[in-house]
């Protein structure tokens, strides 16, 4: 009996979302007693790595025809792979590729699903992340088949030296309607919801003319950038940048939060966070009650300084 | 262009989230219930401008009982010809998926819209499900969809960018930011909604394959530690050693 995880990739290498969902994976084998085998679909260039994160098999459909993402027909491989690996429970990523895939094959195996997982099961119940992160639901999954799809920060990693072996999957691939046109990827930008840190500024900038020092800051310490939607709103940032509860929602190690007062709806898409920092003028400001560290004080006198901290610190 | 949009009942961003019944239930006291922003802002909304462009017909279809009308009623006067509610007490995703693939098999739509999610439970589950059932494509987290006869060109979200897929008719699609700008409806919208079609179905028989147990509330932070304005190095000392976080 195994434990099945979904490990997507993206250009050629393994998201890291497709990690994380490994070691949850293996570490629930761990818990189990049972194998921790991957699924790789498309061409994939790190897929050793795995072996650290506690996987020990690999099916690998090695097609350059997979590198492209149906879900349709995702579901139809790994639903292949349930059967041989004769699969108890499947892990994805809740990511745009497990969101779309682990209902598919839910339905096909007509099996329970729990998106959004923050821990490890306790026997058939996962608790999960609802009301948009403001509170925890313990559901309890009622099939013998068990799917879930984990949240990045779900478990604490534990990386090791074990190595994979891996197994080229044959499989039928099915045909769909479906045909991928065009990727169009956003510049070199990191992605908010696999960064480790993310920098994020509100109307207290005053205009988007003073993100500069924003962007400085995120480059020091190798974050994301992001906003609260009335800066997306009216146009100073982009809309791929607005985190919170109609946004993105993130949970990083480290969210700093510059000129944000913390509306209920923010903090809905950023209170999963490990660590926050509040940097505001108003001492009133909702943001510093989710705080764990926090300065009163003009952005643009704070700002400049952490990055002078951050370049010493870091110097 | 024959268009079902499913809408599920959520309460209000602002609500107070609490539970009751030993933590079993969410407490809907006081609680707003509005349509899921994502079904409405954007599937509803895109759905409606499709069917001003081409003509046809935008049903909307719900699980529920029957204190969901008012909801349902909102988005009728929001533009939607006419609504189906099939009659069960909401349930897990799978249960309602079923329903709602029922419903879709029986009348034969070009497409189905859905919100990307719903902001109580959050589980993205309920269109991908339809969509296997029926096994038509899925397309997930759509942030533009345009119809040029029976094809479909979509945008969707991936990873740190946007991918523009083809696609055919009939398929299920979860639409995002992006599809479409929020309607409020008018006065003309809300006093015709009144006249318009709810058909009440009867449900099918479905298991649950999943079922809530208790809620709780996240751990209350310990407090915010300050630090003063004109000692940031203090900040990121704070970061480095004691949270551990650069």
């Amino acid at each position: 009996m195994s434990v099945l995880i979904y490990t997507d990739s993206a250009d050629g290498t393994l998201t890291k979302n497709a990690f994380e969902a490994a070691n949850y994976g293996a570490l629930l084998a761990k818990k189990e007693g049972k194998t921790a085998t991957a699924v790789v679909l498309g061409e994939a260039s790190d897929i050793d790595k795995l072996g650290a994160y506690g996987i020990t098999k690999v099916l690998h459909v090695n097609e350059a025809a997979l590198n492209n993402f149906d879900p349709q027909r995702n579901a139809a491989i790994i639903a292949q792979a349930v059967t041989k690996e004769n699969a108890t429970t499947i892990i994805f990523p809740h990511d745009y590729s497990g969101k779309a895939t682990a209902p598919m094959l839910a339905a096909k195996l007509d099996a329970g699903l729990v998106t959004g997982a923050v821990a490890l099961p306790e026997g058939n119940t996962v608790r999960k992340a609802v009301f948009s992160g403001k509170a925890f639901a313990d559901v309890e999954i009622k099939t013998a088949i068990k799917i879930i799809s984990v949240l990045p920060n779900a478990v604490d990693k534990q990386i090791g030296e074990g190595s994979v072996a891996v197994e080229n999957f044959s499989c039928e691939i099915p045909t769909t309607r479906l045909t991928v046109k065009e990727v169009k990827k956003a510049s070199t930008e990191l992605s908010l919801t696999e960064a480790d840190i993310v920098v994020s500024a509100g109307r207290g900038l005053k205009g988007p003319e003073n993100w500069g020092m924003i962007e400085e800051l995120a480059q020091e310490l190798g974050a994301a950038t992001a906003c609260s939607r009335p800066v997306a709103d009216i146009g100073w940032r982009p809309h791929h940048e607005h985190v919170g509860q109609t946004g993105i929602a993130i949970r990083p190690n480290l969210y700093i939060a510059i000129g944000i007062s913390g509306a209920i709806q923010h903090l809905a898409g950023v209170n999963g966070s490990k660590t926050i920092v509040v940097i505001n003028t108003d001492p009133e400001a909702p943001f510093f009650k989710a705080a764990d560290y926090g300065i009163v004080g003009d952005a643009f006198e704070v700002v400049p300084k952490m990055i002078a901290a951050v370049k010493k610190l870091k110097g | 262009m024959k268009i079902i949009v499913c809408i599920s009942k959520a309460p209000d961003t602002t609500s107070k989230i609490a539970f009751t019944d030993g933590n079993s239930k969410f407490d809907e006291n006081g609680v707003q219930f509005i349509v899921n922003p994502y079904d409405e802002w954007y599937a509803l909304v895109r759905a409606l401008e499709l069917k001003e462009a081409n003509g046809g017909s935008v049903t909307v279809l719900n699980v529920g009982d029957a204190s969901n009308d008012a909801i349902i009623r909102k988005a009728l006067a929001i533009g939607a010809d006419d609504a189906v509610r099939i009659d069960a007490p909401t349930q897990d995703a799978l249960f309602v998926a079923k329903q709602i693939a029922n419903y879709v098999k029986e009348n034969n739509p070009d497409m189905v819209l859905l919100g990307k999610e719903t902001i109580d439970y959050n589980g993205s589950q309920v269109g991908g499900m339809v969509a296997a059932i029926l096994d038509m494509p899925y397309v997930s987290l759509a942030s533009k969809l345009d119809m040029n006869g029976t094809t479909a060109t979509i945008e969707r979200e991936i990873e740190g960018g946007v991918e523009v897929i083809e696609t055919s008719t009939p398929f299920v699609l979860s639409a995002a930011k992006g599809m479409a700008e929020a309607r409020i409806p008018n006065m003309r919208g809300i006093m015709a909604a009144r006249t318009k079609p709810l058909n009440v179905v009867a449900a099918i028989a479905a298991d649950n394959a999943t079922e809530i147990k208790s809620f709780s509330l996240p751990p209350a932070k310990t407090g915010c530690k300050y630090v003063d304005a004109d000692n940031v190095e203090q900040l990121i000392d704070l970061l480095h050693n004691e949270a551990k976080a650069i």
